[in-house]
């Protein structure tokens, strides 16, 4: 992308302090400056900062039930651990860190300086929304410190809402208050794209990660308020015994289901969509193409966005729910997989006769790909309503989402991280153990979930920790991954940490990006643009730059050659 | 771009107060959407039980005190009259107004949260409060029974939060108009919170015919 702010690297205007740069880390100093921020980046940074915790208590959980898992007995913990184990694990994978991971940091970080603006259209509301998320997680976690939940991330009723001994009530006000921080992202990037975008960018020459970030929003906004006032009905439920879900007060438990869906299968699409965005800037850049079939890439992720509220009740193909609505049901969650499956091929189109390097986002981008087809592909096996009632509830349906969340969302998360480290941070980490990270959970991740989706079709249910013992060597390797997964986890988290203390300097643009977020200092400034920047270009003009290049190249050779 | 935070209304991260307008108020219709949303859930889930127990739903609309949901229902479509006004007012840049339009619309709004206090309490000495404490003698199942006051209680209570939350904008909103922080050039908060306060009026001219009106026999009296 070509525009007037080209200069800014070189520019005078870049004042120095003390000999150092001045940026948004430097603007100002002590814990207020970063606990009462208006910056987008701060915010994203405080927003990473706190899924990471989020992560690793998830990631001890899962720990603990793979551990567990390892020989057929339950005896490293009791069923009621166990119960709260798997639950807790969802909760905060899910609601704490999967679906603020890509938006509420990335996105919160990027989006507004990939379009040419200052800020966000709502700086206060922005703040506001991590506040929301802290005191959401807070109160979360402060239900795992006192006992812990255990009716599954679901929160299924009449369980949750009736018989349930554990702490729901807290963890359901938790997830409620987070619900808000979704919203206000939400609201906050439609604005910001409709709104906030510099002169010549036009909707078409966005980046796909807006594309990706703006249909995520519109999830955000319009599915995140109905999981929240079916939450609160729980509450009520459980604290009046209204009996609008408990069937034995007259309520109906399968309405709990349809309501519950109805924002959660969406936010399996906050979940995945903007990793979509992710993919597409790195595969763009690491290829040194333009995305094949830009409108489409980009028309694709609204399609999705959409057809992603009426699919909900394949998650209830095994309830009372009526056959014919189940058909259409399955018939809709096939035609996802057409927007889904233009996304992949138009990847690989653009990857294809493109100078591909493979640096750590590139191995993290290329990961996903592979992961994700193959947590796609699952997905049609489960979305049809007779492999369904075999496959339902068992180990099949646990890998299957787990390829798309962390095989999908993890790796674009990761991929996204790598890219954008050196643009947040001012530093370059060390490429090799990059890689290594990379290998090490590409393969880690296998591990442990391909085997469950053997397990899964050989019949082992989900949520159970006690099975036949001929499943145990699927188990081990299943346990061995994870400790893969693990290390590579760990080797990233330290590769990244120690990049900010020894780590090069990073200039403008280290990986030769087009965007405007590659045209500012790294780490970019308070304000990100010294003058609004005029934007006269298509997104992703990789190729124009290598067609002067190679023009440059030949007159050069023609000049000698007249020499 | 010089540092200088706030010069005036427009917020540094704009370019114009056009831009800084466009995009609060694209900002609320989002919001607004979202509460179409929140508040679908619970429209969604009474349609269910309504077709689910309709005796009991039919039975439990005569049972509420048509007066004064009819006489609330007044209140609010004056209290969006005076909104109105307010926000025309703002677009005059006529300040005095707008305290004085709002002042009224916050009258309306208490007079509202007034009579519900009226309902509420008169529910809650005939153990209609759905909790363990509920009690009904009709002929009709009390399960089901309950559940119509669940929604009823859900509904009504969800939209009087959101009554007490304009009123608590009114609060805010005072002070700054007080010291003239609004002008013909400058007034999307005042145009935004009339937004806000006219969604919840529509929210209670849907709750008012589903909860008092259909079903009601007109020759029941209470």
């Amino acid at each position: 992308m070509t525009t007037t702010t080209t200069a800014i690297n070189e520019s005078p205007t870049v004042t120095k302090t003390n000999g150092r740069q001045e940026s948004y880390l430097n603007a100002s100093y002590g814990i207020r400056s970063w606990l009462l921020t208006l910056d987008h980046k701060r915010i994203g940074v405080l927003y990473l900062i706190c899924i990471t915790a989020f992560f690793m208590i998830g990631g001890v959980f899962a720990g603990l039930i793979r551990l567990e898992l390892t020989t057929p007995q339950g005896d490293l913990v009791s069923s009621e651990t166990y119960n709260k184990l798997f639950t807790m694990h969802g909760v905060m994978m899910i609601f704490f860190f999967l679906i603020p991971s890509v938006p509420a940091v990335l996105g919160n970080f990027i989006l507004p300086i990939m379009i040419g603006a200052k800020d966000v259209a709502f700086p206060k509301l922005n703040l506001l929304s991590w506040y929301c998320f802290l005191a959401g997680g807070s109160l979360a976690f402060l239900a795992i410190l006192l006992g812990g939940i255990d009716t599954g991330w679901t929160f299924y009723t009449p369980y949750s809402s009736t018989y349930s001994n554990s702490w729901v009530g807290l963890a359901l006000a938790g997830v409620f208050i987070n619900g808000f921080s979704s919203i206000l992202t939400g609201v906050n990037f439609l604005t910001t794209v409709h709104k906030m975008r510099a002169p010549g960018m036009t909707w078409f020459r966005l980046p796909l990660f807006i594309w990706a970030q703006y249909a995520t929003s519109l999830i955000m906004v319009l599915g995140t308020p109905v999981v929240a006032i079916t939450l609160l009905l729980v509450l009520l439920e459980r604290v009046f015994g209204i009996g609008i879900f408990d069937p034995a007060l007259g309520g109906d438990p399968i309405l709990f289901q349809h309501m519950f869906w109805f924002y959660s299968h969406p936010a399996v699409y906050i979940m995945i969509v903007p990793g979509f965005g992710v993919i597409s800037e790195v595969i763009a850049c690491f290829s040194r193409k333009a995305i094949f079939g830009y409108s489409f890439v980009a028309f694709s992720s609204l399609a999705i966005a959409l057809l992603g509220f009426l699919v909900w009740g394949h998650h209830m193909f095994t309830t009372g729910q009526s056959l014919y609505a189940g058909m259409v049901f399955s018939f809709i969650t096939f035609l996802i997989a057409v927007p889904t499956a233009v996304k992949i091929f138009n990847w690989t189109a653009t990857m294809y006769r493109g100078s591909i390097s493979l640096d750590s986002p590139m191995l993290y981008a290329l990961g996903f790909i592979g992961l994700f087809l193959i947590g796609g592909l699952t997905g049609l096996f489960l979305s049809t309503m007779a492999t369904d009632i075999h496959l339902h509830d068992t180990y099949f349906v646990v890998a299957h989402f787990h390829y798309v969340m962390v095989g999908g969302m993890v790796m674009a998360f990761l991929s996204g991280i790598h890219f954008w480290w050196p643009k947040m941070t001012g530093r370059i980490y060390n490429e090799g153990m990059g890689k290594t990270g990379a290998i090490l959970i590409f393969t880690g991740f296998n591990l442990t979930f391909f085997p469950q989706f053997v397990l899964g079709y050989m019949g082992m249910p989900r949520r159970y920790h006690v099975y036949p013992e001929e499943w145990q060597g699927l188990h081990i390797m299943s346990t061995a991954g994870a400790i893969v997964l693990a290390i590579g986890y760990a080797l990233l988290v330290f590769c990244l940490l120690y990049s900010l203390f020894r780590g090069e300097r990073a200039s403008a643009n280290p990986w030769k990006a087009k965007g405007l977020e590659w045209e500012i200092p790294s780490p970019p400034t308070l304000h990100n643009f010294d003058s609004i920047p005029i934007v006269t270009s298509e997104a992703y003009a990789y190729e124009e730059e290598d067609v002067t290049l190679a023009e440059k190249a030949a007159a050069d050779a023609t000049e000698e050659v007249a020499h | 771009m010089t540092t200088h935070a706030h010069e005036g209304p427009l917020q540094h991260h704009f370019d114009d107060l056009r831009q800084q307008y466009e995009a609060a108020n694209m900002g609320m219709w989002a919001f607004i959407a979202q509460e179409i949303m929140f508040f679908g859930g619970m429209f969604g889930a009474y349609t269910v039980y309504r077709y689910k127990y309709m005796a009991a739903f039919v039975e439990g609309s005569n049972s509420l005190p048509i007066q004064w949901g009819a006489l609330n229902t007044a209140i609010l479509i004056a209290s969006s009259f005076t909104v109105a006004m307010a926000v025309r007012s703002a677009q005059l840049g006529h300040a005095r107004a707008i305290l004085n339009w709002l002042l009224g619309t916050m009258v309306l709004g208490v007079a509202f949260l007034g009579v519900k206090v009226i309902e509420y309490s008169h529910k809650w000495h005939h153990h209609l409060i759905p909790s363990r404490d509920f009690r009904y003698e009709g002929l009709l199942d009390p399960g089901q029974m309950k559940i119509f006051y669940s929604f009823y209680f859900a509904m009504t209570g969800m939209h009087a939060i959101h009554m007490i939350i304009g009123i608590g904008l009114m609060f805010w909103l005072i002070p700054k108009i007080r010291r003239g922080t609004y002008s013909a050039d400058y007034y999307s908060p005042i145009e935004n919170f009339g937004l806000y306060w006219h969604f919840v009026d529509i929210v209670w001219i849907f709750l008012f015919p589903l909860l008092y009106l259909i079903g009601r026999e007109p020759w029941i009296s209470i």
